[in-house]
């Protein structure tokens, strides 16, 4: 027996519908579970005052410091490094054994979990390289974690503008790097930037690779090489050694609601660039 | 009269296959000179060596001499900024870039280095209205070259290659895509522009060639079939290919 398109429409409507509200619904769930349990420990005390007594009291001042500069830091050095990378492959080099290399080690590195971009951090930059747990071998570390999504999302949104834009830019007088800087880049900005918010997802809430290179330090990071702890570490330790559910559960939200609203400045600013050039 | 481009034994391959099989011709100053034939004949391909163009392909080989006031581009070192300015390019489809009509216009002076607001307004001005494009543009210069319609777009992009101050301005078939309407008013401009540049006009429309051109060429497979006074060449053809192409028994 055959089934009736039509009925086959609806089934397929109706389960994709389901399929999404799923997903947001279980989204809905962990923000509320955290909402519920934290936002009674959130007040200004809590978010301007650093940690006392390994985090039972107090609040988190130095562990949104330590995010925010381990975040910052580690975009404003791979954004550069990514976004290049992708400009070279894409405009610079013919498909060649060269770049197959390149590109296989780039997906590589995007596969691999992060415990392992610590333990070569733990290894190179904190021992050999004498950095010790620092600020700096966070970072570093952080960067070449989230090089390989920016690379591969930069090249998407660079392979993705037409070629005839470029053709045209030839046309009136461009060399290659007045095409790629007025006419490539700034159409692939908006791709560019997906895959600088995943990493700065990625950064915000990683914490193995954080542990290993940065420390876990509550002291105020003042210099790159103090130690210093992210908030995701933060709520990591306060939970895993018992410590205070209570402050965990509140440094989880102040987590996901920073998360949030980087997202939706992202998709403002992503509006505004898309809008202004099209 | 006066060359302003000459072709000698002009071959072009890609890979093994030729395009273009010995063009000898002279295009004049102050006219406009017209390039017909069948598709596939190898008019974009000509017209496309004359900027230097046709190096972004693979694969081409190009033999033989261009001269372009009495610079050999094919066989010496010529700057190709400098050549893309002298030689500007108008292509079948409009390609506004995505930004607004100012900036789509301004586009090549800002890669002059020009920076001065009044400066790149007089251009854009002045670039618009001899594209008979400023009166329609004109309250709308900030608007998204995206947001026009086809024929404004072609004219913008006319506009725009205005804007490098070119002497040659080269057309590959810039109404194919247009209602007559906005085919009416390409060519007004272009007729009217003659008496400032080199124009040639790549159109597989042989009345639009018979309207507006002094000259026009008849491309055949790669081979130059014909070419002489317009008046000539649709009254008196030589050849009977072109005979039969003019007449619309093939094309
Ligand atoms: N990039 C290219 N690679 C290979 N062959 C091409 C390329 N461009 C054009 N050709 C071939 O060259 C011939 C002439 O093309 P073209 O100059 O575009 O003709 P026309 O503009 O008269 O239609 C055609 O047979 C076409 O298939
Ligand atoms: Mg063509």
């Amino acid at each position: 027996m055959r089934i009736k398109p039509r009925i086959v429409d609806v089934f397929v409507r109706i389960s994709l519908n389901l399929q999404a509200f799923f997903t947001v619904g279980i989204l809905a769930v962990i923000v509320a579970i955290i909402f519920i349990k934290g936002s009674p420990y959130i007040n200004l005390e809590f978010i301007i005052s650093s940690p006392q007594d390994m985090g039972r009291h107090g609040g988190i001042f130095s562990t949104i410091v330590g995010t925010i500069l381990l975040v910052l830091l580690s975009i404003f050095l791979a954004t550069p490094l990514g976004v290049g990378t992708a400009i070279f492959l894409t405009e610079y080099t013919k498909e060649s054994v060269f770049t197959k290399v390149i590109r296989f080690g780039v997906e590589s590195l995007a596969g691999i979990p992060s415990i392992l971009f610590g333990l070569f951090g733990f290894i190179f930059f904190v021992t050999k390289l004498k950095m010790g747990w620092s600020l700096l071998a966070g970072v570093l570390t952080t960067t070449i974690m989230i090089l390989p999504t920016i690379i591969r999302t930069s090249e998407e949104a660079i392979k993705a503008v037409p070629r005839s834009l470029r053709i045209v830019s030839y046309s009136l007088s461009a060399t290659k790097w007045e095409t790629v800087k007025k006419v490539v880049l700034p159409s692939a900005a908006p791709g560019i930037l997906t895959g600088v918010m995943l990493s700065v997802g990625r950064a915000v809430g990683e914490t193995a690779a954080i542990i290993f290179t940065m420390g876990s330090s509550l002291r105020m990071p003042l210099s790159l090489m103090d130690s210093g702890r992210t908030m995701a570490v933060h709520f990591y330790i306060l939970a895993r050694e018992g410590i205070s559910m209570e402050n965990a559960y509140a440094t989880a939200l102040i987590l996901v609601l920073s998360i949030l609203s980087i997202n939706i400045l992202a998709y403002y600013i992503m509006n505004r660039v898309i809008s202004k050039f099209s | 009269m006066k060359a302003k481009i000459t072709v000698k034994d002009l071959e072009v391959f890609f890979d093994k296959n030729q395009v273009l099989r010995g063009i000898n011709l002279s295009i004049n100053k102050n006219m406009i000179t017209g390039i017909m034939g069948p598709a596939g004949s190898g008019k974009s391909t000509f017209i496309s060596i004359l900027n230097k163009m046709l190096e972004f392909e693979d694969n081409v080989t190009i033999k033989g001499n261009v001269y372009i006031d009495g610079v050999d581009i094919i066989n010496s070192d010529v700057d190709q900024v400098e050549l893309r300015r002298k030689v500007g390019t108008v292509f079948a489809v409009p390609i506004p870039l995505p930004r607004s009509v100012f900036e789509n216009i301004a586009y090549g002076p800002r890669l002059k280095g020009i920076k001065d607001r009044d400066e790149l307004f007089t251009i854009v001005k002045e670039s618009l209205e001899k594209a008979f494009l400023w009166d329609e543009m004109k309250d709308r210069l900030n608007t998204s070259a995206l947001k026009l319609s086809g024929g404004q777009q072609q004219r913008l992009c006319l506009a725009r290659t205005l804007a490098l101050k070119p002497e040659i301005i080269l057309l590959d078939e810039p109404c194919s895509g247009l209602d007559p309407i906005s085919t009416a008013k390409i060519e007004d401009a272009l007729s009217d522009l003659k008496k400032e540049y080199t124009i040639i006009l790549v159109s597989n429309n042989t009345k639009q060639i018979a309207r507006i051109t002094d000259y026009s060429a008849f491309f055949y497979m790669g081979n130059l079939i014909e070419y002489g006074p317009t008046e000539k060449v649709f009254t008196y053809p030589a050849n009977k290919k072109t005979e039969d192409y003019i007449s619309g028994k093939f094309g």
